[in-house]
């Protein structure tokens, strides 16, 4: 048996078959001429089911969105254009960055694992050639060398965490913010190897034993799932702002980035603000004040 | 057909009771992760993707490169293969079979594996891996079984499975490169961002395919009645040689990008797997296995003499599977994540829970081989 296909070579020319020496007029005439009763009456019977259905989509499509009403804004919530975050770590002490961290932390039920690779976090604190790898030098001041700063996630305006997530659990907001949906997540970690931040912390186990005090407002998460900061949207929604900016006493700054008048805008206009790995393109929004 | 899987001396069910108990132990295992949690793993926030996605990455190769196969054969009437392409093809169910299996283990929620169906993301490159290995999967086992039960009957195979064939073909280098896409598309990440990621996929999968491939053909030769035939072996070893070298130079043109420009965030990577970074360097003594036993397999297999004696063929191509799979299987995945987006060091070894996972899996890759093949290999010894 040399080759199993010796005497069907025919089928390599399938497409053309018909139309050989005929013109294409022919072959449509044979298929008209062989179209019997009963294939008509599958045919019509198919396309009217279709229509039927194409017909029953448009009239959803355009229909008034009841549901759309009831997911606007309360009227105490706090809405931007484009939400961004400004941070000036001179304006904080080693405690009261302690503090902002322990707020985000407590009031979200981030568990506290004392194994730092399985670690969750949300915000906390990296040196400047950590946070900012490739801008330290050898000859810059100390006090920027040795100084701390806040990470978190950069809540990107081009987020490639959101581009590779195969669920759409992990989403970008109108306002900006990038969101988690912990109910869909099937916990594939695409969106760890594409944070270039290192923004996002995965549950490894059952961590809801390591929550110190659970705050009953605010869920806890499954084993198997991701999760990050999430500009405390659940807090916007109240009319707060969020709980790292509450307890900085003004060291950071949470605002509207269209809002020319806004604060966030007014202090980004006086000081030179840099931005982690902006040659990236992920355009982050969180800026720093150096 | 199936009916052959059935029947079979007592070193064929011995195989089949071993594999069972080791796919056994590995289900077992797999059943303490999932009460546990990824935590029975040695993967961490900044190594969050092991020995799993490599293991998956690296069969997706050996599925890729039944075309080497089906390309001669079915567009080149290179009819020596005629014999042999049924091997292909059942390799790559096997192998796309334990690629969905890796990927399952992987996930932190595999009972929500189908969202990725229900809310279809076309700009995630993963679900259009999902995509095209489903589709792989299916194109060949229904392929493989058609013609197969076709040369059974002595008859030519339906016409309606020839349009197939053809598709798999470019469908084959597909699911590779749509794999090298899942690591070479992100930002951040020096060691993956290369476009040279997708060909040297494919390359190094076009070696070490048809090397095992080799290796099964010799393996079913000494142990039935069915004979390969020298020529088809000799044609693959010819393919393997190609491609092998070809990824030896893959390889060294990344590093004289990555050296020559310097840029530090191409370059830890390499530092980390080659030399080690700050004491920290458990994949430096098998990075140089990998590299110089590639290049050792590369110079034995152009020697002709070497390629014609099946001995030392079969030896070159232990050292070509063995060195691709530390390349991809242990390198490639915990390379692109040290050092992490801080710059920091955090090192990864698997767990022996996440081991016995792994052999399970691959055990039940082996086993789905070893019934494809015995049903193949009934049916080539019945028709002489």
């Amino acid at each position: 048996m040399s080759s199993v296909y010796g005497t069907n070579t025919r089928l390599l020319e399938l497409p053309f078959t018909k139309a050989k020496g005929m013109g294409t007029m022919k072959t449509v005439d044979e298929k008209t001429v062989t179209m019997n009763r009963r294939k008509f009456l599958e045919i019509t019977g198919v396309s009217t089911i279709v229509g039927l259905l194409g017909g029953w989509g448009l009239v959803e499509l355009f229909a008034p969105g009841e549901l759309d009403a009831s997911y606007l804004p309360k009227k105490e919530a706090l809405v931007a254009q484009r939400w961004a975050m400004l941070i000036d770590m001179k304006k904080f002490t080693d405690q009261s960055a302690e503090q902002c961290i322990r707020t985000c932390h407590r009031i979200h039920n981030v568990p506290d694992i004392s194994n730092p690779k399985r670690e969750i976090k949300w915000i906390w604190l990296e040196h400047f050639a950590n946070a900012f790898p490739g801008e330290e030098h050898e000859h810059m001041p100390e006090s920027i060398e040795e100084e701390r700063f806040f990470v978190m996630c950069n809540h990107c305006d081009n987020p490639p965490c959101v581009r590779v997530c195969p669920t759409k659990a992990t989403w970008q907001r109108k306002d900006g913010i990038i969101m988690m949906d912990q109910h869909r997540c099937i916990g594939c970690r695409y969106c760890m190897a594409a944070c270039p931040f290192g923004a996002r912390s995965f549950n490894w186990g059952d961590y809801r034993s390591s929550i110190k005090n659970r705050n009953p407002e605010y869920p806890t998460r499954e084993k198997g799932v991701v999760e990050k900061c999430n500009f405390c949207a659940e807090r916007l929604a109240k009319g707060l702002i969020p709980a790292c900016v509450e307890e900085s006493k003004g060291a950071m700054i949470f605002g509207d980035l269209m809002d020319e008048q806004s604060e966030l805008r007014k202090s980004m206009r006086e000081h030179y603000t840099i931005r982690r790995k902006p040659y990236l393109g992920t355009n982050p929004q969180v800026y720093y004040v150096i | 057909m199936f009916e052959r899987a059935l029947a079979g001396d007592r070193r064929y069910w011995g195989l089949v009771i071993v594999l069972l108990f080791i796919i056994a132990t590995g289900f077992i295992t797999y059943l303490w992760q999932l009460k546990m949690g990824l935590q029975i793993t040695g993967m961490s926030r900044d190594v969050s993707w092991g020995f799993y996605i490599a293991q998956f990455t690296y069969l997706v190769g050996i599925a890729a490169s039944a075309v080497m196969l089906v390309l001669p054969y079915y567009l080149h009437d290179y009819k020596a293969f005629g014999r042999i392409t049924i091997l292909g093809e059942f390799l790559a169910v096997a192998a796309v079979s334990m690629c969905v299996m890796f990927i399952l283990v992987d996930l932190g929620k595999p009972m929500r594996v189908f969202n990725v169906l229900l809310h279809p993301t076309p700009n995630s490159i993963l679900f259009w891996d999902m995509m095209v290995l489903s589709g792989y999967f299916l194109l060949n086992i229904v392929i493989g079984w058609t013609v197969l039960e076709a040369e059974k009957n002595s008859a030519p195979p339906p016409s309606w499975i020839k349009p197939l064939i053809y598709l798999s073909i470019p469908w084959a280098p597909c699911i590779h490169i749509v794999t090298a896409f899942l690591y070479a598309g992100l930002p951040g990440r020096g060691f993956w961002l290369t476009a040279i990621m997708a060909p040297r996929f494919l390359v190094s999968a076009f070696a070490s395919g048809p090397a095992l491939l080799i290796l099964l053909a010799m393996i079913l030769k000494k142990f039935t009645k069915f004979d390969p035939g020298t020529k088809p072996i000799q044609t693959l070893a010819k393919i393997v040689t190609y491609c092998i070298i070809i990824n030896v130079l893959f390889v060294l043109f990344e590093a004289f990008t990555v050296f020559y420009s310097q840029i530090p965030e191409h370059m830890r990577h390499f530092e980390y797997l080659f030399v080690g970074i700050a004491g920290f360097g458990k994949l430096v003594p098998w990075m140089w296995v990998s590299m110089i036993g590639m290049i050792t397999a590369s110079i034995l297999l152009v020697i002709p003499a070497v390629r014609r004696n099946h001995s030392t063929l079969a030896l070159a191509c232990v050292m070509v599977v063995v060195t691709t799979w530390i390349d991809k299987g242990l390198g490639l995945i915990t390379g692109g994540f040290v050092p992490n987006p801080f710059d920091r060091i955090t090192e990864y070894w698997p767990t022996a829970p996440e081991l016995l996972i792994s052999i399970g899996v691959w055990a039940a890759g082996f086993l789905i081989l070893t019934i494809l093949y015995k049903i193949a290999v009934s049916i080539k010894e019945e028709l002489g």
